[in-house]
This record gives structure tokens, sequence and C-alpha cells, in this order.
């Protein structure tokens, strides 16, 4: 909690600095609103030390009264009047799983939203399993803001106590969860690959060193207990159409002076090449070994006869052959097809992050001892620029 | 303006094994290394010095040995290194390192930019900066590529999904960077190296930077490792090698059997 003590000059220095627009000034003391997220930033300007914050200790916390699983509805990035902002499918892939979750517990499902318009969006998050949905609609909340968004949530959450609530680890997910854990003081187990419920706690495994150990966390004495997935780490479920989750509408207080980051100029790429790739299931991809960009783009034409699309490693990237949107890694796109090519890619542990989850991986590579065949199913030592043309040709006969 | 950059001292997580039997981590033998992502945020804010002669301190938080990543960013240009070490610091989950580095940071004064990795090798979290930020009760701004500053104005170039944004922020700010192509991560020399020892090093304990016991290390943490273990195994690879149309061939023979071409 937090107080004020009598030490307070009513020098409204704390006043501007609070960037939830907190603090009001009644009768010459500063006076703390319901909007307080115990964020810190009025203890630090205070001349006069006035302003104190207690946290309750962890084991002491009330933990009764939180119920409900939450999935953060993320959506894309930009949208007009003729097309309007989808929910990415990470989102569904989370009430999938959320859905088990929440059956576990004899508890809610709910989807949380919070955007500038309505499209209906409650109709589709109730087909994946959403019993309810907390639905906030303010003009403010027409691009992601971490101070905006991460306010609302916080605020949602202190109204209403879910147990367990899980986002996307896409890289708006990775801003905000973190920065409502923290506002909080609550866990948050970043990238996990496996949820489940064990003694009713949530039981969250991720992969820890690059992939080489496991670990199982649990956060036991916090509520609620949160979780990052990436995309293409559940499964989704089949859509069930018809079924109407009951809709809660939630004001926020929000106005622009809240905003501390402002967007200049945003470029969204057009091609949509690093959504193909996240969702295709053929994926060729290219590394160092290709030698040149004239010997990368042979793998145009091979992934075409395979109905696959191009990824690349950063390496290939940075030197150039391939655009950034194709990038396939822990700094690019993280990728499960059901068959990961590779060509000249060694497989530094940033790009095998991003496509171990592949069904099947056929990694060609000059160096039998290549981290990539340490996830392969099959390896084949070779030279890949040799190799490219060659497969090119034989599939073409295959293909008459 | 004053610069801070948060590094970690991680394990070259490309090496690090797993007792199987007591399913703890194998960590002799295995060297460690500055945090990649860090050694791009270094960079980012030693670019900024030279251009506009700011000052850079690094912060890390770690054991004593951690020492030697923080002597790296002084021999790199850094102008003054702190390490915060404390037994009361161990376990520490994101939250309570956050709240251990913003500690830290306080202490250091007035600080503008604070930089960091956008996640360090060994947790894969991405969770420390944002934290540290809202600690510091200062706004963020994450994945950045590029910054530079403009007068008052840090001005970021930062990934977004499936695209990019230009952000803007006024001072204090906080930072996270990947490994994008405008910075690289440099070697110091010998020169420098010895130099870096004349630098000012601070050493210091959780009573120091007046964070309070019972949000440090595992008591102050919400979450707690519950058991590691080591991942499903994946068969090892089938390998093959042989002449270039050998390979061909088996690579047409292993999609045949996958049910990818007829």
């Amino acid at each position: 909690m937090i107080e004020v003590s009598k030490k307070c000059i009513g020098c409204s220095k704390c006043v501007p600095v609070c960037p939830f627009a907190a603090i009001n000034m009644i009768d010459r003391k500063a006076v703390m609103n319901e909007a307080c997220t115990l964020c810190g930033a009025c203890v630090q300007v205070c001349p006069v030390q006035a302003i104190t914050i207690t946290r309750e200790e962890g084991a002491s916390r009330d933990l009764s009264g939180y119920k409900g699983v939450w999935v953060y509805v993320e959506l894309s990035e930009t949208g007009d009047k003729t097309h309007p902002k989808k929910i990415k499918q990470v989102t569904f892939e989370l009430l999938s799983a959320g859905r088990r979750l929440a059956d576990e517990l004899g508890e809610e499902l709910c989807a949380v939203l919070m955007t500038d318009k309505d499209q209906n969006y409650a109709k589709e998050l109730g087909a994946y399993g959403a019993d309810k949905v907390y639905m906030v609609e303010h003009d403010e909340l027409f691009e992601y803001n971490t101070d905006i968004f991460s306010t609302v949530m916080v605020s949602l959450v202190t109204r209403h106590k879910p147990s367990v609530i899980l986002y996307g680890a896409t890289i708006q997910g990775r801003d905000l969860a973190p920065r409502v854990a923290s506002t909080l003081y609550v866990g948050l187990t970043a990238d996990c690959t496996a949820l489940a419920i064990k003694d009713g706690l949530l039981l969250q495994s991720r992969p820890a060193f690059g992939g080489n150990i496991m670990a199982d966390i649990l956060a036991p004495n916090s509520r609620p207990q949160m979780a990052t997935v990436r995309p293409n780490v559940m499964k989704m479920g089949e859509p069930v159409h018809g079924r109407s989750p009951l809709v809660v509408r939630e004001s926020a207080k929000l106005d622009r002076s809240l905003r501390r980051v402002k967007v200049l100029e945003r470029k969204i790429a057009h091609d949509a090449a690093a959504v193909k790739i996240e969702n295709a299931n053929i994926i060729v991809s290219g590394g160092r070994g290709m030698k040149t960009k004239d010997k990368f783009k042979q793998l145009e034409e091979l992934s075409k006869l395979l109905g696959g699309v191009v990824g690349a490693s950063r390496a290939a990237v940075d030197l150039g052959f391939k655009e950034k949107t194709h990038q396939v890694g822990q700094s690019g796109t993280t990728v499960s097809p059901k068959l990961y090519l590779s060509f000249g890619i060694s497989g530094a542990v940033q790009h095998i992050v991003g496509m171990k989850a592949s069904d099947v991986i056929i990694a060609v590579n000059k160096d039998p001892n290549a981290p990539i065949f340490n996830v392969a199913k099959y390896g084949i030592v070779g030279d890949a620029h040799e190799i490219v043309p060659k497969l090119t040709e034989a599939l073409k006969k295959l293909k008459k | 303006m004053h610069i801070a950059v948060m590094i970690k001292q991680v394990p070259d997580s490309t090496e690090v094994k797993i007792n199987l039997e007591t399913g703890t981590l194998i960590r002799a033998g295995v060297p460690s290394i500055l945090n990649p992502y860090d050694h791009f945020a270094l960079e980012a804010a030693l670019e900024l010095k030279k251009k506009h002669d700011f000052k850079v301190t690094v912060i890390s938080m770690g054991p004593p040995q951690a020492k030697s990543v923080v002597q790296l960013a002084l021999a790199l240009g850094a102008d003054e290194g702190v390490l915060l070490s404390d037994m009361a610091f161990a376990g520490s989950d994101t939250w309570a390192t956050s709240y251990a580095l913003a500690k830290g940071i306080k202490k250091i004064g007035k600080v503008d930019i604070i930089f960091s990795g956008m996640q360090a090798i060994d947790g894969d979290t991405a969770q420390t900066g944002p934290g540290v930020a809202q600690q510091l009760g200062i706004p963020q701004i994450t994945f950045c590529e590029h910054v530079d500053v403009d007068g008052r104005r840090v001005l970021a170039r930062k990934q977004i999904d499936g695209g990019h944004e230009l952000q803007e922020a006024r001072p204090p700010v906080l930072l996270t960077m990947i490994m994008g192509k405008d910075y690289a991560p440099k070697h110091p020399s010998f020169l420098a190296v010895s130099g870096s020892l004349k630098k000012p090093f601070h050493v210091w304990s959780a009573a120091d930077i007046g964070a309070e016991p019972q949000y440090l290390g595992l008591k102050g943490s919400p979450t707690q490792v519950n058991k590691i273990y080591p991942p499903p195994q994946r068969e090892k690879a089938a390998m093959f090698s042989g002449s270039g149309q050998e390979s061909v061939e088996k690579i047409l023979e292993i999609m045949k059997r996958e049910h990818f071409t007829e």
C-alpha cells in the first residue's frame, strides 16, 4: 500500500511524474486515487520522503477470491475501415490451452480485449472456448502502447482477480506482461512450452539455457499466475461456431497524457512474409553456406516446387541474402512447419530455438559437427550450394 | 546525459549440459561470456557516448566473478562500473532481479537513458528490462534496433510483430536492444584492457543499495523452480554423407518416406 505522511509539504512535484495520473492535491497534501499502481515514480521525486510504499509479504498475501483463466487478446498492428484489425492466431492457440486449464480448475475462461473499435470479436473468441469476454473499448486503445495497455490490464486484474493470465510471447506480449507482473508483484514465466494444473497451481514448463534444459515453474504465493507462450507452440482447437460468450464491457479512464512513448512512424512488411513463414507447412531455409545472394535465390524455386516458403538464418539476413521478414529464430520468427529443410545453416542457438519444434527437419551442412544436426531428424553432410540446384532439377523431373 | 547499461554474465548456453542423475546444471568448464544482447546494448550506448560525449555507467548483478563482464565493458569504453553482489541476491527471479537493479540504478544517481539487452541467453525471458522500467516508474521501448538522441528526444527504431516502428520518448527511458545489424560487438585492445583497470569500479551489497531483504533472492521471488530436467530427447539425426548426386537422391528418398513427395 502507499502512504503519504505528515511530512508532505504540498509541493506537487509528484503530480506530473505519476504515469497513471493517480495523484491529486487535496488540502495541500498529495492523495492517491485508485489508478495508483504502486509504481513508485512519486516516491523518487518527493523532496521530503513523505511517500512510502509497502508491499504485502509474499506468504501473507490473501489468495482467496482469485478465480478464472484469462487470455490476453492480441490484435494485428494495423487496420482501417475496410480492413479492421484481426485477432492474431496465437490468441486462439492460448484460448485452446486455457480452455483445458479452466476445465481442470472448474473455472471460467475469459478473454481480455482492448480496442478502439469492437468488430464483433466476441463471437470468434467464443468459438475458441471463451466463456466471457472483458471488452474495453476506448479511443486511446487505437494502437498498442505499454503505458496505456498495462494501466488497463492492471486495473482489470485488480477489479476481477483472475487466477491465471496467458499472453502470447510476441513482441507485444513480451512488452506488456513483464510490466504488469512487475506492477502487481506476481510471477511471470516466459515462453512456456507446456501448461498444466498441479495441486490447483499453474505448472509452467519452459526451456532454458538455449533449450539445453527444461524447467517446471510455479508461482504458489501470488496471483494471478502469469505466463507467456510463443506462437505455434500450443495446438489450436477446432472452432465451435454459434457459442456466444458473455460480454462484459469495462470502462477505462484514459487520456493522451498517459502515453509517454509516441509512435512517429510505422512500417508493416506488406508482403507479410513473416506471417507467411509463421504459418507455413513447408519451409526451405538457407544460411551463410549458400555463399552468395544469387545462389540463395535458387531456394525460391526449390521452395515453390515443394509448395513452401523461404526462410533464412540470421547470418543470411545480415549478409543481405534475404529480407529480415524471412528470418527464422529468436530475433526473427518462431516456426513449426511439417517440414523444415535447411541448407548451409550451422544452427546457432538463436536459430535453433526458432525452428526446433518443426515436425521433420532435414539439414544439409558441410560440417558434420554442426549443431543443427542435434535437432534434425535427417542430416546430410554436403555442400548446400551444390545440392540445391541438383535437388531442384530432380524435383522438376519428378513433377513431370 | 548519463547512460546506464545493464549487463549480465551468462554461461555460453551452447555448452551447458545437465547431470542426468541429479537434474542439476553442469556449469564447470563452461565458459562465461557477456550476454550477447547486452553487448549490443553496450555498443549502442558507447556510440551515443562517442557522438554526444555522454557518460556511460555499466551495472551488473551476480556473483563476484561477474566482475569480469563489467571489466570488459570498461575496457570497451564505459566510464564507470558497478557490480551488485551479495548472497542475499541468490535465487532471485526476474521480479527480484529487477527490484535490485532498480535500487542499484537509483544509487548511481541521475540517469537519463538505461540500456539492456532484450533478453539474456541463459533465461530468454526478456522480463528484466521492463521490470526495471516499471520499478523506476519510467517508460520503456523494447526490441530496439537502433537508438539516436536529438536534444532531449530519444528516438528508437524498434521491431513490432510484422514490421518496425520509430518511437520517441523523453528521458528518463529504458531501452532493450536486439542483436540488429546497426551495431557490431567489438573486442577491446590490450591497451584498453590495462587502461580500464584504473576506471572507477564499485561493488555494492544489498545494504549499500538500500534493498529490503524480503524482496530479494528466493524469498522475494514470486516464481519458484519446481524441477529441472533434460528436454525430451529427439533421436539423433540419421546422418548421411556422399557425393552431391547421392545426397540429392537421399533427400528425395527421405521426402518420399515422410510423405512430402509422391
